[in-house]
């Protein structure tokens, strides 16, 4: 059997993730063509293929006229990966899904015009058509897509964490933001990514998505006991899982 | 001569983004000749009302994966401006070296991944690795050490983490300092093959002249990246500057049937941003050791061909790797240097802009905050929309020449596809797209 080809296509993104993928250097990057093939890949090279052994989607499905793309994609795939939190979740795309204005807001008296016709929500790829595995995070992290890869090649079954970033933190001792005065997402949000965000000084934003049965409540109710205003306490997760919350 | 011509090129590739090229030339007759962008619109403004000032550049640097790390500085910066925060200017020159970190990797990508192809005939770089594996392992070397430079300063280079109103959350020691330096001059030979391969390939960037406005940031002080005015400079030479308040002025933004992103417009029907923008405006401030390239490359003037602007990059990468050098060599000889430095806390709330050179051009951002901090407005102008508008005016200069010169469709195609390569869009930003049609 030859190399499995892979395909990488884009919908509304800042096709970032695609860019973490340059970001491995020449060592790992060449590497990582060893063991399978680039068949199509827009941002990249000019050639399509007919059949692709893994398609990765980055982006969000957000115009009903990229439904059609989406499942001529699927039907070219025999696995078909969202790529990052904007295809696996909405991601930052969907921070706008509870608004109703955000088109006259942006392009004024012109927001009527039949080009910049968009659905009202932004949705993950798999509102449209099936997905087999996901890649959290804004951005992806690059070494988990590696794994994720590899465990395809190897028949495996990726294994994606369904624990809290704080165990992490606490893995690898980081002084938690709310000791610091600070707020963050963590108890809520998706391990997998090791936790960088705190390390470097920053609250979680939950950019990989919930865990399974996120407690909501309980959340909303830690961010306020910390002193944080109930309005923002309230919204404050909707960055990155405005398609998960239990109000979406 | 009185031929058809189709071009229908929808996705234009090895861009970032969506755009769609569509020529129809019908009897020697152009019926349409357009650059389009269909990118899918994100509505980026509506999104940061009701959010705190501290997330706010957390959430536009994600308009742009390649551009994240500029995305943030003028977010901060704008942020800064409206909290009344007055930065140290310790961070002010960590914040430039992070800035030319982010114009190296990005001008490296564009040129050694995105154009190299175009140069040497090939549908992309992966057949490049066999047939010029030395040259594509440097370039994903150098595009490595970009990646590098920006992740010790920014945390990571795709949506920084510790970039935020008042400072860093994080700063370099010294000794993390002297790594850098250490390891930007490790690299010193193959930035040197990298611009020897350009100059060796120069002879195949296509001939092509015509003058427009540019547009760049400029300051007294050093070649304007990170912080100055807004400054235009005509084909004859006339400069003006503007405050970077004032940007409205400059930028006109209008709205185009062929685009989900708007367009710009100055004192001409168009104006350019970008490398060759910024080489225009701010060549005298080049490095030395990029002054000689450019001299290398023939560029020791205004330059008019659109095309040269991946020329400008590889100047201006020269640039960037000798001012970090001497930033890093300021910053390790200051007694007074502290990586604790505490942030900057705001002052008051209320509106603020900034303007920010990222690798496709002059970028703004613009903020208004209420009395609690919360965002209730704000707007971002990106380069490659005020772009957009020159791309189209070069394409109905050079789909006539070409039509004189009786080229083929397919000549005609490449030409058009480097052109709008050349320009280095990033139409994620701009809304998002890229795509030729030669309709028949």
């Amino acid at each position: 059997m030859g190399k499995p080809k892979v395909g990488f296509f884009d919908f509304s993104s800042c096709e970032g993730c695609q860019i973490e993928l340059t970001n491995y250097g020449d060592a790992d990057f060449l590497e990582l063509l060893n063991h399978i093939e680039i068949v199509e890949f827009r941002e990249a090279m000019s050639e399509k293929a007919d059949h692709l052994d893994i398609a990765c989607i980055e982006g969000s499905f957000t115009r009903e006229s990229e439904r059609k793309r989406l499942e001529d994609i699927r039907a070219r795939a025999d696995v078909v990966i969202s790529f990052g939190a904007c295809a696996s979740t909405g991601g930052i795309n969907a921070l706008k899904n509870h608004q109703s204005d955000f088109k006259e807001y942006v392009y004024g008296k012109d927001a009527d015009s039949p080009h910049l016709q968009s659905n009202l929500k932004a949705l993950p790829v798999e509102a449209a058509i099936k997905v087999d595995y996901k890649v959290l995070g804004c951005p992806m992290d690059k070494y988990e897509f590696l794994n994720i890869v590899s465990s395809l090649l190897h028949g495996k079954t990726p294994y994606i964490p369904d624990y809290p970033v704080c165990v992490e933190c606490k893995r690898r001792e980081t002084i938690c933001r709310f000791d610091l005065g600070d707020h963050c997402l963590g108890m809520v949000a998706r391990a997998g990514c090791g936790a960088p965000c705190p390390a470097d000084g920053i609250p979680c934003e939950a950019c990989r998505g919930f865990v399974t049965n996120p407690n909501e409540d309980s959340l909303e109710k830690v961010l306020i006991d910390h002193g944080m205003p109930e309005e923002r306490a309230r919204t404050k997760s909707r960055m990155f899982t405005n398609t998960m919350r239990s109000d979406a | 001569m009185k031929k058809d011509v189709n071009i229908n090129v929808h996705h234009l590739t090895r861009v970032e983004g969506h755009g769609n090229i569509l020529v129809d030339v019908k009897k020697g007759k152009i019926e349409e000749c357009t650059w389009q962008v269909p990118e899918s619109p994100r509505f980026f403004e509506a999104m940061i009302r009701g959010r705190h000032y501290t997330e706010v550049a957390r959430i536009t640097s994600r308009i742009c994966g390649i551009c994240s790390i500029g995305h943030t500085l003028a977010s901060v910066k704008a942020t800064e401006s409206a909290c009344g925060i007055e930065i140290t200017e310790q961070v002010k020159k960590l914040r430039t070296i992070l800035k030319h970190a982010e114009n190296f990797d990005s001008h490296v990508l564009h040129v050694g991944v995105l154009v190299a192809p175009d140069l040497l005939g090939a549908p992309s770089v992966f057949p490049l690795v066999a047939s010029h594996g030395p040259v594509v392992a440097c370039v994903l070397r150098l595009k490595r050490l970009g990646h590098e430079w920006g992740s010790v300063l920014a945390g990571r280079t795709t949506h920084p983490t510790t970039v935020i109103p008042g400072g860093f959350s994080k700063m370099l020691t010294k000794k993390d300092l002297v790594d850098l330096k250490e390891k930007i001059l490790a690299s010193v030979d193959d930035i040197n093959t990298l611009v020897a391969t350009v100059a060796s390939l120069a002879p195949n960037i296509p001939a092509f002249d015509r003058p427009t406005e540019y547009v760049a940031v400029s300051s007294d002080d050093e070649y304007g990246l990170y912080d100055g005015l807004i400054q235009t400079t005509m084909p004859d030479g006339k400069k003006e500057r503007f405050s970077v308040a004032d940007y409205k002025l400059v930028t006109n933004e209008y709205v185009s049937p062929n685009s989900t992103a708007k367009y710009a417009k100055h004192n001409m029907d168009s104006y350019a941003a970008g490398a060759l923008a910024r080489f225009n405006n701010n060549r005298e401030q080049l490095h030395p050791e990029a002054k000689k390239i450019a001299e290398a490359l023939g560029m020791t003037s205004l330059v008019t061909n659109p095309y040269l602007n991946s020329a400008a990059q590889v100047i201006e990468c020269v640039h960037s790797v000798y001012d970090s050098l001497r930033l890093i060599d300021e910053l390790v000889a200051d007694p007074d240097y502290d990586p604790h430095q505490e942030l900057v806390k705001p002052t008051r709330f209320g509106n603020g802009s900034s303007a920010v050179e990222v690798p496709r051009g002059i970028l703004f951002h613009e903020y208004t905050y209420d009395k609690e901090g919360m965002c209730i407005g704000g707007n971002c102008i990106i380069p490659t929309n005020q772009n957009h508008g020159n791309i189209q005016l070069d394409f109905d200069k050079l789909v006539p020449e070409m039509l004189e010169a009786d080229k083929s469709e397919e000549e005609m195609t490449l030409a058009l596809e480097m052109l709008v390569r050349a320009y280095d869009p990033c139409i994620s930003c701009s809304a998002h797209y890229l795509d030729v049609r030669f309709k028949k």
